[in-house]
């Protein structure tokens, strides 16, 4: 095992383990969030952008980390990203979350896997079709929100934590 | 939702921020940021290998996303381990076919549950490789690095979800 696997095994399994912790893995509260109902996984993933990003961008400036940004192409993150949630709707876990699924015992979880598994190798036999049309519609390039309105990436951070604290703070008020 | 035979759960605030810290540490010391569709990429083109491995050579995609085990693939397995340690230490693994919320509406018919599961999977990683990311790659580390695409994926993953959830569950309210 090279080093880098080795790091991606020690990240995975403390990753997973606060994911089951934060009961973000299950089914009803993956589901219970897309109806609105419980806003756990909501609630887990704010908090981790919101430390996520004050961590990666201190790193950044400080020299010591580089971004590594995906392109924003708007024909395929927007219609791939509502494909997406197609799915996850009819699943209830996304690809990380299904092997924390298994991990916990919901066997279902497996179908889910080897679905994906399928979406993937059908994926790879539209990818030319794809790459000749929907990966060119609306090609923005790797671009960041703080480049697009042309101020100090801070600027962006502070406001995003303020937002998520006041929507964490309704949210417990309303006891979602 | 939450019951009090819950064992072992942590507040989801404070369980997302410590994922924060592993997030930033993973960016610090491997220079990795999370994600896990491309996973199932390169697990398909394995399995693949198996029947045709000359055709899996030339496919354009499996030569991009190559079939080998990396820092991502262990990554995923670790999540299986990882859940498995939290469940099972705090006893709170329990073996389900079909979960609660789902038995409550659709009931107890254990293969049309796998056969939604299965259907759903197929939907969610082609369109989570259309957008190049699921909510590990886009939503998490897409935004910790206020990339555009992550904010933008992050949104459209919820609205179809929504969607879907409002026809399989229909409207209303809070029970």
């Amino acid at each position: 095992m090279t080093t880098d696997m080795l790091y991606g095994l020690v990240t995975g399994i403390l990753f997973g383990f606060l994911l089951q912790k934060g009961r973000v893995i299950r089914y009803d509260k993956q589901i219970g969030a897309l109806r609105l109902l419980d806003m756990t996984i909501v609630k887990f993933m704010l908090s981790a952008i919101v430390v996520g990003m004050i961590g990666t961008y201190a790193l950044v400036d400080l020299g010591l980390a580089k971004l590594s940004i995906k392109p924003m192409i708007i024909g395929a993150v927007v219609l791939g990203g509502l494909i997406f949630g197609v799915g996850w709707g009819l699943l209830g876990y996304c690809p990380g979350t299904s092997l924390g699924a298994v991990g916990e015992g919901r066997l279902d979880g497996l179908w889910g896997i080897a679905g994906m598994l399928a979406g993937a190798a059908i994926y790879a036999e539209a990818y030319p079709l794809m790459n000749a049309t929907v990966l060119k519609w609306g090609d923005f390039g790797k671009i960041t929100l703080p480049q697009v309105l042309g101020i100090n990436h801070w600027l962006v951070i502070l406001p995003i934590a303020i937002g998520s604290i006041l929507l964490f703070r309704w949210l417990e008020k309303k006891g979602l | 939702m939450g019951t009090s035979k819950d064992l072992g759960a942590w507040n989801p605030y404070l369980a997302g921020a410590l994922s924060g810290l592993v997030s930033i540490g993973s960016v610090w010391f491997a220079g990795k940021y999370f994600g896990a569709s491309t996973t199932f990429v390169r697990g398909a083109g394995f399995l693949e290998k198996f029947i045709d491995p000359a055709k899996v050579a030339k496919m354009e995609y499996f030569i991009k996303e190559k079939p080998i085990i990396d820092w991502q693939w262990m990554f995923v397995i670790g999540i299986l381990i990882g859940s498995f340690i939290a469940a099972s230490s705090s006893g709170s693994f329990r073996l389900q076919a079909i979960p609660d919320m789902w038995r409550e509406r659709f009931g107890d018919n254990a293969a049309k549950r796998g056969i939604v599961a299965f259907v759903g999977g197929v939907i969610a990683m082609f369109g989570a490789r259309l957008a190049d990311g699921c909510p590990s790659g886009h939503g998490l580390s897409g935004s910790i690095q206020l990339a555009v695409s992550g904010f933008v994926a992050l949104a459209c993953f919820f609205i179809g979800g929504i969607i879907v959830t409002r026809l399989l569950y229909g409207g209303g309210g809070r029970k």
